[in-house]
């Protein structure tokens, strides 16, 4: 007793990860399955079959390509109009600015529910009923990459001290040097999280897409489908690659910024 | 104040008339304004080339907003800037000859140290940067660190490739934002003959704004005291201290006693005053008044002190009844209060040559000074103007 009392912090602790890191656990293990029978929510065998064709099912790459099309797409578009609209928000002084960065949250804490169902009303509406598919589930997902976008860069943009700028213009800066020489590289990992941070909710978002995507379909809204007849293993697949992509991403971010740390201390 | 209209928007139609002989920095009735809040006001002041020029106030005097119109990061409200001859008023930031040490550095935190100080060279694209970085960074001693990025140096190091980065482009004019504010007492002290080495070895135009009224005399050849939005007086280190023309000049720049008297009489170039029943004498070329009641200003290490009764070498103004009030003992020096017959008290500095005895609270005592010493300010300024902002 204890002994458990002393390690109370660290037992809990690691129950806690345990909790948290066993359904990724799951998706990683049943992408290894070889289902014997119908039920495929059951470990039967190992096999490398699922890795080896993971486009089994046709249906699911396609499913998988749009939604990487999508996610790229609707990111680059999202991150160039988010980022200047941060920079309007933080460096000009514009009428109606107080307001703006409050209706900026709007999109992020409105029921995606009603966003989705609202966004099929406007589309019906303005007579695009019969184009739903690549176009409209881009523009909904620009749409709502958008906030977090602002919201992200704005936070990185704030924190810049903007002397950083007189002093490239004391320095025989034009303003266009000036901003990709200084400013840019100086605010450019805020973007790249924007970004990334984009994508996933484009990837990930089920709702307004299955809303507005007419007759195309993108990875979540086939997982969705498929799962009431059994899904098929190389879902986990597509799930452990997304997952060891992502580690790697947090993990090169974590190794430079050790490097930068580790330099800092032995000056 | 002149007009806004007075300023010119069309450089190229203003430069004929604002044309002139003048190789140095001139700023002719510059003012800005903030709304209803006048930061700087209708400013004249020339800065001859190769000088190390200090702008010397308390904080919100107006002196940095003053260095920012010269540099292009503020518009002046009205009046005019002119540098060898042109006139750069409306000129842009990066179009003047003009670089700045700016207060914090603003190093750019994603060069190294070699990019850092290559920035200016670059964008105008300079021949021979490697030689010139390599050469500039041997100046400021920093061979050693130029693939370090800025946050990797300490402050001092930090300081020094700010002003290197400046410096690299020989502008006309080099500006100074209290570029010592962030060290240390010590480091402050070394950079301070540091940069005053800089400048003799490059003579380039150097203007340093600063409320360290130390490091302005210790560094500028000329010194401008700068006090709400207004020169009160220009002159050398040494004639500032000695003769200053206003309270807060007399206060703001070391420490004066200032007693309040009458002038009686004007004759050649002696002004006698009546101070409270006793008749001193103050030089004609040091008093700043046309008469009637003027404050009377003496250094107190020009004070000397004696025992009641005693004869004082100092031949001229002695003012006997001064009872110690104060003393404090601080190694080279011992620093009196001194209570006068009139009920003020005196500040008297007295070197420890050991020649004289060291008086205790109670003594009486009576002070002295040497005329030409003295000097007399006028009375309608405030007695206290500048004692509080001094540091």
């Amino acid at each position: 007793m204890a002994w458990l009392k002393e390690r109370a912090v660290l037992v809990l602790g690691l129950a806690v990860l345990v909790y948290m890191f066993v359904p990724i656990f799951v998706v990683v293990l049943m992408s290894f399955n070889d289902p014997s029978t119908r039920n495929v929510y059951r470990f039967d065998g190992f096999t490398l079959d699922n890795w080896l064709n993971p486009c089994d099912d046709p249906a699911m790459c396609d499913s998988l390509g749009l939604s990487i099309r999508i996610g790229f797409l609707a990111t680059a578009v999202a991150t160039i109009i988010g980022t200047m609209a941060a920079f309007a928000l933080v460096r000009w002084d514009f009428f109606g600015r107080s307001s703006s960065n409050v209706l900026i949250f709007l999109p992020m804490a409105a029921p995606e529910i009603v966003m989705g169902s609202s966004l099929l009303t406007l589309f019906v509406q303005g007579g695009f009923a019969g184009q739903l598919g690549f176009w409209t589930i881009f523009i909904a997902h620009v749409m709502f990459c958008l906030s977090f976008v602002v919201v992200t860069v704005r936070s990185r943009l704030a924190g810049m001290n903007d002397t950083l700028e007189q002093a490239a213009s004391d320095l025989y800066a034009t303003p266009s040097q000036t901003f990709w020489r200084v400013t840019f590289p100086l605010v450019l990992p805020g973007i790249l999280g924007a970004a990334l941070l984009s994508f996933s909710l484009s990837f990930d978002d089920f709702i307004i897409t299955n809303l507005n995507s007419g007759s195309d379909v993108t990875f979540p809204m086939y997982v969705w489908g498929v799962a009431r007849v059994g899904l098929p293993m190389q879902v986990n697949v597509v799930g452990t690659l997304m997952l060891v992509i992502s580690l790697t991403i947090v993990l090169v971010g974590e190794v430079n910024s050790r490097r930068r740390a580790k330099a800092l201390a032995t000056r | 104040m002149s007009s806004p209209a007075e300023t010119t928007d069309d450089p190229a139609k203003a430069a004929p008339a604002s044309r002139s002989s003048y190789d140095g920095l001139r700023l002719s009735a510059l003012s800005k304004s903030y709304g209803s809040f006048h930061a700087v006001q209708s400013l004249d002041l020339d800065v001859p080339k190769g000088s190390f020029f200090a702008l010397l106030g308390p904080s919100g005097c107006g002196k940095t907003t003053t260095l920012r119109m010269v540099a292009g990061l503020e518009t002046p409200t009205s009046g005019t800037i002119t540098l060898a001859g042109q006139d750069i008023t409306a000129t842009k930031p990066y179009r003047r000859p003009v670089n700045t040490v700016f207060q914090n550095y603003a190093l750019f935190p994603h060069l190294d140290i070699y990019e850092n100080v290559a920035f200016g060279l670059r964008r105008r694209k300079v021949g021979g940067v490697d030689a010139k970085v390599k050469e500039m960074l041997e100046l400021v001693e920093l061979e050693a660190q130029a693939r370090k990025k800025p946050a990797q140096l300490s402050g001092g190091q930090q300081q020094r490739v700010a002003l290197a980065r400046a410096l690299i482009n020989e502008p006309e004019v080099l500006l100074l934002d209290e570029p010592l504010g962030a060290l240390d007492l010590k480091l402050r002290r070394s950079m301070q003959i540091e940069i005053k080495r800089i400048q003799v070895e490059v003579g380039l135009t150097f203007i340093h704004v600063t409320h360290d009224q130390e490091e302005a005399m210790t560094m500028a050849d000329t010194v401008a005291v700068m006090n709400a939005g207004v020169i009160e007086q220009m002159g050398s280190p040494g004639e500032l201290y000695e003769n200053p023309r206003s309270t807060f000049v007399a206060n703001f720049l070391g420490q004066s006693n200032l007693i309040e008297g009458t002038v009686t009489s004007t004759a050649g170039d002696v002004v006698t005053v009546d101070m409270h029943g006793i008749q001193v004498s103050v030089p004609a070329a040091r008093a700043h008044t046309d008469g009637g009641k003027g404050w009377i200003g003496i250094r107190p290490e020009k004070v000397l002190i004696g025992a009641a009764g005693t004869e004082l070498d100092a031949p001229g103004n002695t003012v006997p009844g001064g009872v110690v009030t104060d003393v404090s003992f601080i190694g080279v020096s011992t620093q009196y209060l001194v209570k006068m017959p009139w009920g003020q008290e005196l500040q008297v500095f007295a070197q420890n040559t050991g020649r004289d005895r060291i008086f205790r609270v109670g003594d009486p005592v009576e002070l002295s000074w040497r005329p030409e010493y003295a000097f007399l300010l006028d009375h309608s300024q405030d007695v206290n103007a500048g004692a509080e902002e001094a540091v």
